[in-house]
């Protein structure tokens, strides 16, 4: 029997979810037409004032980003879960935690990155400045993997319920405060001219404290919901 | 030594004797600090130069505040224990602490916001501690439901503890960045009562309440352990020698 590397291993994880992605593509426009859908709501409610939606555009688009990277997590685990690779997943010789990892960055791949291309254009429709929407897709490239990393956790242990969906949001809504705080207000910076490489430092650190650390529980849980 | 200490503590007839010792105990101790707590705060301490008797809310604010934060810590250390030594009792500990301290958060933001009308005038304010005390609810909340949102009892501890860590890890970053969302959006416009050197005969009956609360929660905790034990281990043996003895 030929054995692979760790490495392989992950490489593999991606692959798979990138193919099984592929031949379901119906389903990867789900996420974006949510957040182009969201971020339509808030014009429809407030009116199409420029300097109003010119000041509140970078906190509609990350929480239109922040409630479609909500939607699309729950499908984190769910279809391994239900076929039953996940629990081959727990039993090969790698580090769960490594191959989870491998599951978030394929989620990332597939729900957060398109949004990365239909975000400028919102902020198009909102009449953000062109060097504004630059910082906004900084702030969206670092913050988005973190919303996936802390959502893994959580999906992770809400996996065996029925009703998991509203309690998934309960779980992981608090766990985002911080990255929104941070990404709206280096946005907001920007806007107002300020610098905004404090906000951004600290994403990064949020971002690698995440990509360290989300791993180890949400493989924990995954392993208390198989067991 | 510690750890069979430990062991025997953590079995549940042995942890159910001698908690039902020390309640009557913990009760009058609890009655005592409360009295003096209330009377010295109430009735003895001088009414403050500036905010008048309003400022009297803190004796039970202040403690409530304190305490939201004790627990959650509480929680999530003996839901880690639980986790890797599989003490039965830990676990127990973890979960019966949840409702708790979600009760004093809520009673934290609810004092609050009775003394923030006649103060600042509003019943709310986004300032960063009141708003953090609002996202530690809604953690308290996330707990809760996922507890009960697990058939399984055992799993459900488990899932509990680890959130628990999770969240224990993500509090101070929750805190410091609402701390800083704040100070970035208004300043300090709302006045905080950023240590004005508080009157001694304000204080001690403060951190007498405090020492109230504390025992309270401890009254409370035994309480509910007491009811998931039994609740648990209904079958178990010593529960039926229990009731024997009761007959």
């Amino acid at each position: 029997m030929k054995t692979s590397s760790l490495f392989q291993a992950f490489g593999a994880v991606i692959k798979r979810d990138l193919v099984l992605a592929y031949r379901h593509r119906a389903e990867l426009i789900n996420p974006l037409a949510f957040f182009v859908m969201v971020i339509t709501l808030f014009p429809l409610a407030l009116g199409a004032e420029i300097t109003l939606l010119k000041r509140i555009a970078p906190a509609i688009i990350w929480v239109a980003a922040l409630l479609a990277s909500l939607m699309s997590i729950d499908n984190l685990f769910r279809a391994d879960y239900d076929d039953g690779s996940l629990e081959l997943m727990v039993m090969t010789p790698h580090s769960l935690s490594v191959l989870v990892l491998a599951k978030v960055v394929a989620h990332w791949l597939l729900s957060s990155v398109p949004l990365l291309f239909i975000a400028p254009l919102m902020g198009l429709m909102l009449h953000m400045d062109s060097d504004v929407i630059g910082v906004l897709l900084l702030t969206l490239l670092l913050g988005m993997p973190v919303l996936s990393l802390i959502g893994g956790i959580a999906v992770a242990l809400t996996l065996g319920l029925r009703k998991g969906g509203a309690l998934l949001a309960i779980l992981v809504l608090p766990l985002y405060v911080p990255i929104l705080i941070f990404a709206s207000g280096a946005v907001d910076a920007a806007m107002s001219g300020f610098p905004v490489s404090g906000h951004l430092s600290m994403m990064c650190a949020i971002l690698f404290l995440a990509i360290t650390l989300t791993p180890l529980p949400t493989a924990a849980a995954l392993k208390m919901s198989l067991s | 030594m510690f750890m069979r200490f430990i062991y025997k503590f953590s079995s549940p007839p042995y942890f159910y004797a001698i908690s039902g010792k020390m309640l009557p105990w913990l009760t009058v101790l609890f009655f005592l600090l409360l009295g003096y707590g209330l009377y010295g705060g109430l009735v003895t301490a001088p009414a403050d130069y500036q905010q008048g008797d309003s400022f009297r809310i803190i004796y039970v604010h202040v403690p409530a505040a304190w305490m939201s934060m004790f627990v959650y810590v509480v929680m999530a250390i003996s839901g880690g224990i639980g986790l890797v030594w599989r003490i039965k009792l830990a676990e127990i500990v973890s979960i019966s602490s949840a409702s708790i301290g979600a009760s004093f958060t809520f009673l934290a933001l609810v004092t609050g916001s009775l003394w923030g009308k006649p103060m600042w005038g509003a019943w709310w304010v986004w300032d960063a501690r009141l708003t953090s005390e609002l996202v530690l609810l809604f953690l308290y909340l996330g707990v809760i439901g996922l507890y009960n949102g697990i058939e399984d009892k055992r799993t459900a501890s488990r899932a509990v503890a680890i959130l628990a860590l999770v969240g224990v890890v993500n509090i101070p970053i929750i805190h410091y960045s609402v701390e800083w969302w704040n100070t970035l959006h208004q300043g300090a416009t709302v006045t905080k009562l950023d240590k004005p050197s508080i009157h001694i005969d304000m204080l001690i009956p403060l951190l007498v309440m405090a020492g109230a609360f504390k025992v309270y929660y401890f009254i409370a905790l035994l309480l509910r352990c007491r009811n998931e034990l039994l609740e648990r281990e209904s079958n178990g043996k010593w529960i039926d020698e229990l009731l024997e003895k009761v007959k």
